[in-house]
C-alpha cells in the first residue's frame, strides 16, 4: 500500500510551503499532491511553482499529481484548471465536474475527493474517461468500501483519507473573512494568521468544526491509522495523509512502519493520536456520525 | 421564465398547481430524493394521481431523484428511475454520475434535469452531462453571483433553473457533509440534512437548547424564537465571538432582480421547500406567480413590490431574506 500526502489545504506563507516540500522529498511518502484547492485568491504560489515542485518531487522518486481547485465561480478560476489538464506531464487530481471535463480523455487522472464517487457505475463511468486513481468521499463508511471494491473496474486504483481535518464543505462565502468581520473581496488573506484554520465551537465549549476560508473542516483529526490491516484487506491501494503545519512526518512514519509490518495497527494509532489536533475521529468508517471516535 | 414549485405530497401538489406553477417536482419515499423526511414524499398511488391532477392543469411533474446511490443498493436507484419513466412524469432530476449513465443508456427519450445536488457551477460541468448524457437542463447551486450565472449560461447550451425562494444552501449543494459528520445522515448517501430524529430541544436553566446528534446547535433566551438546527444556521463560538458563524436564519427571495435573471436567459426559478406545509407551498407559489407574470409583462418597468416580498418573508426562515451569493456582498 502507498502512502500519498494530499494538497495543503491552508494557506501558509511561500517559504513554508516550500521547506515543507524540501522535507516532504525525504519522507516515506509515494504520491504527493499539490497545488490550490481551497481559494483562488491563494496565490503565494503560481502555477508555475507547482510545476516546478512537481519536477523537484518527481526527481526525488515521488509521484507528484497536479490538483484543481474544488469550487469553481470564476471565468480565471476554470482558466487555471485548463493549464493544469493541460500540462502533460503529470496526472491531474479532478475536484469538480469541470476538471474532469477537461481532463477527460487526456492522460490519466485522479478523481478526487469532492468527485462523489459513490457506486460502481460512476467508477466505470470514471475509468471510461480515463481515470486512474479514485479516492473515497469522506462521509463513506467501511461497508461501502467494500462494496465498492468488490465491483471495481480494472485499472483504477483506489485511494482513503487516512489522516487529517475532513474538509467537509465549501462555500462562496469566506467564513474566515466573516470571522473578521471583513468582506471577502477585501479579506487581507487572514487566513493565512491560522496555519491550521479557525476553530470554531458550540457556546459549551465543544470544539466542532475548524474554518478555512470557503472551506469548513472537521474540528477533529480523522484517523484511520488503525485500520491499516483492513484497508489493506479491502485491496485499497493508497492512504492519503492531509498536511499539517506540525508532526505530518511523524504521522507519515508511522503509517509507513505499519504498512511495513514494524508497528501493528492499533500500536500506530495510540502513536499518533498525540498528533491529532483536536482529538482523532473515525466515525464515517463505521457508518456512524464522522466526528464519532470508536473502536 | 417558467415556475419549479415543491410537492412534498399530494396536497402541496395540488397547491403548487392550483395556484400557478408551471411544473412541480416530487420524491418517492426513499433514500433516493434528497428530502427523504417520515411523512413527505409518494408511493405509487399518489404519484398517480399527482400526476393526473398536474396534467390536467398543463403543469409539468418533475421526479427528483438526486441523492447518490449506494454501492451495493444500486438497484434502489435504477428502480426508481424506471417507475418514474413507466409513470410518465415530464423529467428526471439527477445528480449521481453513474444514474446520469443509466437513465440515458436505458430511457434515451427520457428528458434529463441536473439536480444541484450535482454541484455543477461552470458550463464546463454541465456540459459535460449535457454531451454526454443529453442533459437539457441544470440546477445551479446557490453560490454563484449574478454576473457569474450569467457566464454560464453563455457557455452551455442546457437550460438553466435557479433558486427562486427558500431556504438557503449556504454551502455548495452536493458537496457538504456537515451533517453526517454530526449525525451520520446528510444530503448525498440519506436525502437529509439536520435529520428530525437526531433533534434534541432541552429546556435547561441556561434557556432553551437546541441540539443535533448531542451537539449544542443554540440556545434561547425564553423569549426568543428559536429556529430548526440547522448546523450552518447555529450559534457558535470563533475566536472568542458568539455569532451566526455560517450564516444568520434566513431565506434567499430573488424578487428583487426577477427581470435581470429572465434577460440573462434563465428558463426557471424554483421555491425550495419540499419538506414546507401545502399552505406554505400555496402561498410561496401565489407570491411568485404574481411577480413573474410583472416582470414579464414589463421587465423595464419591473418594480419588486413590498407587498409580495412581505407576504414571502412571513414565510421565511428568520422571516428575513436575502440574495445570498447572487449578491457579492453576502459572500
Amino acid at each position: 500500500m502507498k502512502i500519498s500526502l494530499g494538497p495543503i489545504l491552508y494557506f501558509w506563507p511561500r517559504q513554508q510551503v516550500l521547506e515543507f516540500y524540501r522535507e516532504v522529498a525525504d519522507m516515506p511518502v509515494d504520491v504527493v499532491y499539490l497545488g490550490e484547492t481551497v481559494c483562488s485568491k491563494r496565490r503565494e504560489l503560481g502555477t508555475d511553482d507547482w510545476l516546478e515542485l512537481a519536477g523537484q518531487l518527481r526527481a526525488a522518486g515521488k509521484q507528484p499529481v497536479l490538483s484543481t481547485l474544488s469550487l469553481l465561480e470564476a471565468g480565471s478560476e476554470l482558466g487555471v484548471v485548463r493549464r493544469l489538464t493541460a500540462n502533460g506531464e503529470y496526472p491531474v487530481e479532478a475536484n469538480d465536474l469541470s476538471a474532469v471535463e477537461m481532463v477527460a480523455g487526456t492522460a490519466g487522472f485522479v478523481a478526487g475527493p469532492h468527485f462523489n464517487t459513490y457506486n460502481p457505475a460512476t467508477l466505470e463511468l470514471l475509468v471510461s474517461l480515463g481515470a486512474i486513481r479514485w479516492v473515497m468521499p469522506l462521509e463513506l463508511s467501511r461497508d461501502s468500501l467494500g462494496a465498492m471494491q468488490a465491483e471495481r473496474p480494472e485499472g483504477i486504483e483506489t485511494e482513503v483519507f487516512a489522516w487529517g481535518r475532513l474538509p467537509l464543505a465549501f462555500s462562496a462565502r469566506c467564513f474566515t473573512a466573516r470571522a473578521a468581520d471583513v468582506p471577502k473581496d477585501q479579506c487581507g488573506f487572514r487566513c493565512m494568521d491560522y496555519p491550521e484554520g479557525l476553530p470554531l465551537a458550540t457556546r459549551e465549549g465543544e470544539g466542532l468544526f475548524t474554518v478555512n476560508g470557503v472551506q469548513i473542516q472537521s474540528g477533529r483529526t480523522a484517523s484511520l491509522v488503525g485500520m491499516i490491516a483492513e484497508l489493506e484487506e479491502l485491496g485499497v491501494d493508497v492512504v492519503r495523509v492531509s498536511p499539517q503545519p506540525a508532526h505530518t512526518e511523524d504521522v507519515v512514519s508511522l503509517l509507513r512502519q505499519t504498512i511495513d509490518g514494524v508497528l501493528s495497527p492499533a500500536e500506530a494509532a495510540g502513536l499518533a493520536e498525540p498528533f491529532a489536533t483536536g482529538g482523532v475521529c473515525n466515525g464515517y468508517w463505521y457508518g456512524n456520525a464522522g466526528m464519532a471516535a470508536l473502536s | 421564465m417558467e415556475l419549479v414549485c415543491p410537492a412534498g405530497s399530494l396536497p402541496a401538489l395540488k397547491a403548487a398547481v392550483d395556484n400557478g406553477a408551471d411544473a412541480v417536482y416530487m420524491g418517492f419515499r426513499n433514500a433516493t430524493n434528497a428530502r427523504n423526511f417520515e411523512g413527505l414524499n409518494f408511493d405509487e398511488k399518489g404519484a398517480r394521481r399527482g400526476l393526473a391532477h398536474a396534467h390536467a392543469a398543463g403543469a409539468r411533474v418533475f421526479t427528483a431523484i438526486n441523492t447518490y446511490a449506494a454501492a451495493g443498493r444500486w438497484h434502489e436507484w435504477t428502480d426508481a428511475v424506471d417507475r418514474a419513466v413507466d409513470l410518465g412524469v415530464d423529467a428526471l432530476i439527477l445528480a449521481d454520475p453513474g444514474l446520469i449513465a443509466y437513465a440515458a443508456a436505458d430511457h434515451p427519450d427520457m428528458r434529463l434535469h441536473l439536480s444541484v445536488q450535482a454541484s455543477a457551477t461552470t458550463p464546463e460541468a454541465i456540459e459535460f452531462h449535457r454531451r454526454r448524457f443529453g442533459v437539457r437542463r441544470a440546477v445551479l447551486p446557490r453560490v454563484l453571483s449574478l454576473s457569474q450565472v450569467r457566464r454560464v449560461i453563455a457557455g452551455t447550451d442546457a437550460e438553466l433553473e435557479v433558486f427562486g425562494f427558500g431556504s438557503l444552501c449556504v454551502m455548495v449543494e452536493g458537496r457538504c457533509a456537515l451533517s453526517s459528520y454530526v449525525t451520520g445522515e446528510a444530503p448525498n448517501t440519506a436525502g437529509v440534512c439536520s435529520p428530525a430524529k437526531a433533534v434534541r430541544w432541552v429546556e435547561s436553566a441556561r434557556g432553551r437548547e437546541s441540539r443535533l446528534g448531542g451537539v449544542l446547535i443554540d440556545l434561547y433566551r425564553p423569549d426568543e424564537p428559536a429556529g430548526y438546527p440547522t448546523l450552518c444556521k447555529g450559534r457558535f463560538a470563533v475566536d472568542g465571538q458568539t455569532y451566526y458563524a455560517l450564516e444568520e436564519p434566513t431565506s434567499l427571495n430573488v424578487l428583487d432582480i426577477l427581470p435581470e435573471l429572465q434577460q440573462a436567459g434563465v428558463a426557471a426559478v424554483k421555491v425550495e421547500g419540499r419538506q414546507r406545509s401545502p399552505a406554505y407551498v400555496a402561498e410561496a407559489t401565489r407570491v411568485m406567480r404574481a411577480a413573474l407574470d410583472q416582470a414579464a409583462a414589463d421587465p423595464e418597468g419591473y418594480v419588486p413590490d413590498p407587498a409580495l416580498a412581505a407576504r414571502l418573508d412571513r414565510l421565511a426562515e428568520g422571516r428575513t431574506h436575502t440574495l445570498g451569493a447572487l449578491q457579492r456582498r453576502w459572500q
